[in-house]
C-alpha cells in the first residue's frame, strides 16, 4: 500500500508514521509540555520577588537586571553543558537552564508593569488606608497584569523552542525525536516533531492570551460598562504603551518587548 | 572543583587547540558562519525595515515576524535542513537558519526605531523644506540609530549563540567541542567547550556595546548632558524601546 510505502520511501509527510508512532509522539509532547510548564512556573516564582526587590531597593535593580541579561547571553547548549557537573543528565538540568533564561524576560516585564502603575492610583489607595501588601495585591498587581502577562507569553513561547536543545542530555521532549531521527535521516519524524513544537508554542501563546483576557476584563470592556473599576485601568493601559503603540494591546506589547532575543 | 579543574587542564593543553577539531579551527568556523549570516541578515532586513518605517506602513508585518521567529526552534529548523538535500552544501544550512533567526530582531527594532522618531520633529524637517530623502538621512536615521543598534546587537548575540546549535546537527563551530565531549563521555571537555562558547558570546556582547558607544551619532551632542539611558548597561542591553 502507498501508506506503508511512505515509511520505506522516507517521505516528508507520512500518515503511517503518525499512526504507528503516535505513542512516541504523545510521550515526547507530554515531556515537552511539563518541562516548559515547570520551567516557566519556577521562573515566575523566582522572578516576582526579584522584581519587587529591584523596585523597592533601586541599588539592587542594576545588578539584578545585569545578571539576568548576562545569563541570557550564554548560548543554550553551553548553559546546559555548564550545569552538567551539578545536575548530571537529568530533567533538572534542562529546567534550571530554562528558568535562568525566563528570568530575564519575566523580571523585566514585571518591573515595567509595576512602573506603569500611575502614581495617582497608588496615592488614592493609600489615602483609602491601604497597606503596602494590600496596595500591591489589589491595586498594583491588577494594573501591572497586561505587561506581566505579555512577559509570561514571550517567556513561554521561547521556552517551548529552547526545550528542544535539552535533547543534548536526552530531556528535550520533541527535540529528542528530532535528534533520534537525524542519525537515521528520518524525514517524517523530523518534520512531525518540528511542526508539533511550533504548534505547541502557538497553542500555549493563545491559552495565555485567553487567561490574560479573563484576568483583565477591563482592557476589552470598551465603553459598555462604565463602572469605576473599568475606567481607571483603561487609562493606565494606554499610558503603559510607549509612543502610542499599535491599535491593540497585543501590538503594543509586541513592540514594547520585542528586542528581547530568543537565544537558540 | 574537580570538573572545573579538569576543564582548565583541557583548556591549557595545547593539543586541544590545534588541528581540524581544535579550538582555533572551530572558532574560525564559528566566526565565519556567524559573520556571513549576520551580514546577509542585515542586507535583507534593514533596507526593508527602514523603508517601511519611513513610509509608516507594515507595522503588523514587522511585529508578527518577530513573534513567529520566537516560536520556531532553531534546532528544528537546522534539523529540517539537515535531512533535506541542503545537507551536502557545506555551511549553507547553518547560514540560512542563522539568517532566519537574525532577521526578526533586526527588522522589528529598525522599524520600531523609525516609528518612534518624534512626528513633530519630522514635520518640522518637512516644513523646513527637506525632501523625503533628506528627512530620512538627516532626521529619521540618526534618531532611530539607538534602536537599530540595539536590534543589531540582539541579532549578533543571537546568531553567535545559535551557531552553537549547528553542532547538534553535525555542522561546524564551537559547539562541536561540546557535542564531541558528550559523545565520548568527556565531561571536562564539555565544560571547557561551554566556557569557551559562553566567553565568546559575552565577548561579542561587550564588543558591540563598545562599538555602539563609540559611533553613536548622538554621543557628541549629548556628551555634556548625562544620558539616563546609559546609566545601566542592563536596561540598555534589553533594548526595550521604552528606555531608548
Amino acid at each position: 500500500m502507498s501508506a506503508q510505502g511512505c515509511l520505506a520511501a522516507n517521505d516528508w509527510i507520512c500518515g503511517e508514521y503518525l499512526r504507528s508512532r503516535s505513542q512516541e509522539l504523545t510521550d515526547a509532547t507530554v515531556q515537552h509540555i511539563w518541562i516548559t510548564a515547570v520551567s516557566v512556573a519556577i521562573g515566575l516564582i523566582v522572578a516576582f520577588p526579584l522584581a519587587l526587590l529591584a523596585r523597592s531597593r533601586p541599588a539592587f535593580a542594576g545588578p539584578v537586571l545585569g545578571l539576568t541579561t548576562l545569563l541570557y547571553t550564554i548560548p543554550s547548549l553551553a548553559m546546559f553543558s555548564l550545569l552538567l557537573p551539578f545536575f548530571g543528565l537529568s530533567a533538572g538540568l534542562v529546567i534550571t537552564g530554562l528558568v535562568l533564561y525566563s528570568l530575564t524576560i519575566l523580571v523585566r516585564n514585571i518591573m515595567a508593569g509595576l512602573e506603569s502603575v500611575p502614581e495617582e492610583a497608588r496615592e488614592a489607595a493609600r489615602g483609602l488606608g491601604y497597606g503596602p501588601a494590600r496596595l500591591l495585591w489589589e491595586v498594583e498587581l491588577p494594573l501591572a497584569l497586561p505587561a506581566l502577562m505579555a512577559g509570561l507569553r514571550i517567556a513561554t513561547v521561547s521556552t517551548v523552542a529552547l526545550t528542544t536543545v535539552g535533547s543534548i542530555v536526552g530531556k528535550g521532549g520533541l527535540g529528542n525525536l528530532i535528534t533520534d531521527a537525524l542519525t537515521s535521516f528520518f524525514k517524517a519524524q523530523v518534520l512531525a516533531a518540528s511542526v508539533l513544537c511550533v504548534l505547541l508554542a502557538v497553542v500555549a501563546d493563545l491559552l495565555l492570551l485567553g487567561v490574560q483576557r479573563l484576568l483583565t476584563p477591563w482592557t476589552r470592556a470598551g465603553g459598555g460598562r462604565a463602572s469605576r473599576r473599568a475606567r481607571l485601568p483603561r487609562r493606565t493601559d494606554r499610558a503603559a504603551r510607549p509612543g502610542g503603540g499599535g491599535p491593540s494591546p497585543e501590538d503594543g506589547r509586541a513592540t514594547a518587548d520585542d528586542p528581547v532575543k530568543a537565544v537558540g | 572543583m574537580g570538573v572545573l579543574g579538569d576543564a582548565w587542564t583541557w583548556l591549557t593543553t595545547g593539543a586541544n587547540w590545534s588541528g581540524t577539531s581544535g579550538v582555533w579551527h572551530r572558532l574560525g568556523e564559528h566566526v565565519y558562519v556567524s559573520g556571513v549570516a549576520l551580514v546577509l541578515a542585515c542586507l535583507v532586513a534593514l533596507p526593508v525595515a527602514l523603508y517601511l518605517g519611513h513610509l509608516g506602513k507594515g507595522g503588523a508585518l514587522a511585529i508578527n515576524i518577530s513573534n513567529v521567529g520566537r516560536a520556531v526552534p532553531v534546532f528544528a529548523v537546522l534539523a529540517l535542513f539537515m535531512v533535506s538535500p541542503l545537507r551536502n552544501s557545506g555551511y549553507v544550512p547553518t547560514i540560512i537558519a542563522l539568517v532566519l533567526f537574525a532577521v526578526p530582531p533586526l527588522l522589528t527594532n529598525a522599524y520600531v526605531g523609525m516609528r518612534e522618531v518624534d512626528r513633530a520633529v519630522v514635520e518640522a524637517a518637512r516644513g523646513m523644506g527637506m525632501s523625503g530623502r533628506q528627512v530620512f538621512v538627516r532626521v529619521e536615521l540618526p534618531l532611530a540609530y539607538p534602536l537599530i543598534m540595539t536590534g543589531l546587537r540582539s541579532a549578533s548575540v543571537q546568531v553567535v549563540a545559535t551557531a552553537t546549535i549547528a553542532a547538534m546537527v553535525g555542522q561546524g563551530g564551537l559547539g562541536r567541542i561540546i557535542t564531541a565531549g558528550f559523545n565520548t563521555y568527556n565531561t571536562p571537555q564539555v565544560v571547557a567547550g561551554a566556557l569557551l562558547v559562553a566567553l565568546l558570546a559575552l565577548f561579542v556582547e561587550g564588543a558591540l556595546l563598545l562599538i555602539d558607544r563609540l559611533i553613536d551619532p548622538g554621543r557628541r551632542s549629548a556628551s555634556a548632558r548625562s544620558r539616563p539611558s546609559q546609566t545601566s548597561g542592563a536596561t540598555d542591553a534589553a533594548g526595550s524601546p521604552t528606555t531608548a
